[in-house]
């Protein structure tokens, strides 16, 4: 392992590897900070039966909106699937997709514990709601809590702004969102950035996520926001 | 009724007479979405955008968009002085961890003991989506909602249990609607203001549960148009 050179070459060779049933989890929020170039790649490779782990369910055919169309997610946890998800919308209706539904701190907590090594937590949110059904409950210090499960993923798919050749990482401004959660809760950390630059010329004070937390970084300039 | 219920601007420009002055504050998606706009010249409020920013300034101009910054909604947006930027993670510390100071959400019914319903519509089509409002009722301080005070087919939405699916429980402080400003308190809810020209008698037969009020009912203050 060359811990000094993470930089793949290409976004394919970056995603060559990714099987069948593999779960994903993809950055973004609002049309920022989506990894779309390695979704693309995704996409080209044709892999099947995904289980994806996202905040929405894409764009029409941008961001994850490509892979639902080509029926390649059959499962999804997300916060927020959203009006324009064309494609996971018609599969959700038609029964052939399933949604696990997660409220949105809920979501990137669950991630941060896994990171973390925290197997599961309790929360108040969801407590006596639909989010609350099938979860064990319990009173602390007078409160109601649920306990929910931490999550983790086979990969991440990030999109930052800079990386450094061993993988520490700046972002641009909104663009952040879940990356950096998302990089500490997989097995494999794949980052697509604007642009790599040499060991020792970024800052240590500005590195949001430091290169422990990622595996490949690829250059791809083809699709910035959606 | 003929008299005039108030527009959903009036109901935000009524809403942002909530916001103190250097206020940590979330507004959600429909009639709260408007009220920025209507916050006095002489008052700072430091808005919260879930997926990540403190300090959210305006919409940006057309030809300055920058598609990195935007808010929830996908709109592009600017920063005031003091702003920064967080991670997903960070930005429900803030709402879940109660150190917001005030969120403002809208609402599809509110119930006598403050639980909220706002994020589906039972047997709408597609998945529907939660977002951040789950974490954000749960967290909030002061959780306001501001919606109209009934439905467009005249259901009530101030009932005295919610049937849509519950966003939280216990969470509403104060409804500002388009006939009234209430707040949820311990004893039930007390009809603080009523929109000009209404009785709260008259809010009183919109309202499914009891409303707590004594003589007069003061008038809300907004602006003449």
């Amino acid at each position: 392992m060359n811990r000094k050179d993470r930089v793949f070459a290409s976004v394919d060779h970056a995603v060559a590897d990714i099987p069948d049933g593999a779960t994903i989890m993809f950055g973004g929020f609002g049309g920022a900070g989506f990894p779309n170039n390695l979704i693309q790649g995704l996409a080209r490779r044709g892999v099947r039966n995904l289980s994806a782990i996202s905040n929405n369910c894409g764009t029409g055919d941008g961001e994850l909106g490509i892979l639902f169309k080509n029926r390649q997610i059959r499962h999804v946890v997300a916060a927020f699937p959203g009006p324009g998800a064309t494609y996971f919308q018609q599969q959700f209706d038609a029964g052939e997709v399933e949604l696990e539904l997660v409220p949105q701190g809920i979501l990137c907590e669950r991630m941060r514990a896994f990171g973390a090594g925290i197997p599961a937590f309790y929360s108040p949110v969801g407590v006596g709601t639909d989010v609350a059904k099938g979860k064990e409950e319990r009173v602390i210090r007078g409160k109601r809590y649920i306990l929910e499960q931490a999550l983790g993923a086979d990969y991440a798919f990030i999109k930052a702004q800079r990386a450094d050749r061993m993988g520490n990482l700046v972002y641009r401004k909104a663009a952040r969102n879940f990356n950096p959660i998302m990089a500490t809760a997989a097995k494999i950390t794949i980052v697509e950035v604007d642009e790599v630059v040499e060991i020792g010329t970024m800052d240590p004070e500005t590195i949001v996520t430091p290169s422990i937390f990622v595996d490949r970084i690829v250059v791809a300039k083809g699709i910035h926001n959606v | 009724m003929s008299k005039a219920r108030l527009t959903r601007e009036q109901i935000a420009e009524r809403a942002a007479l909530e916001l103190p002055d250097g206020a940590y504050v979330n507004l959600g998606w429909g009639i709260p979405n408007l009220i920025a706009a209507y916050v006095p010249k002489d008052v700072v409020i430091y808005f919260h955008s879930e997926n990540g920013i403190l300090g959210m300034g305006p919409r940006a101009k057309a030809g300055e968009e920058d598609y990195d910054l935007v808010d929830a909604m996908k709109v592009p947006v600017t920063l005031v002085p003091g702003a920064a930027y967080f991670s997903q993670v960070d930005a429900h510390v803030m709402t879940r961890g109660g150190h917001l100071d005030i969120c403002i959400l809208g609402g599809l019914q509110v119930s006598e003991r403050g639980d909220l319903a706002n994020w589906r519509v039972p047997g709408a089509k597609g998945a529907g989506g939660i977002g951040g409002a789950m974490d954000i009722s749960v967290g909030a301080e002061k959780l306001i909602v501001t919606m109209e005070h009934t439905a467009k087919d005249g259901q009530r939405k101030i009932v005295k249990a919610c049937n849509y699916p519950l966003t939280a429980i216990e969470c509403v402080s104060t409804i500002v609607t388009d006939l009234a400003v209430i707040d949820v308190m311990a004893d039930g809810l007390v009809l603080r203001e009523v929109a000009p020209g209404f009785t709260p008698e008259e809010v009183q037969a919109q309202t499914e549960p009891k409303l707590l009020y004594g003589g007069k009912v003061p008038e809300m203050a907004l602006r003449k148009k």
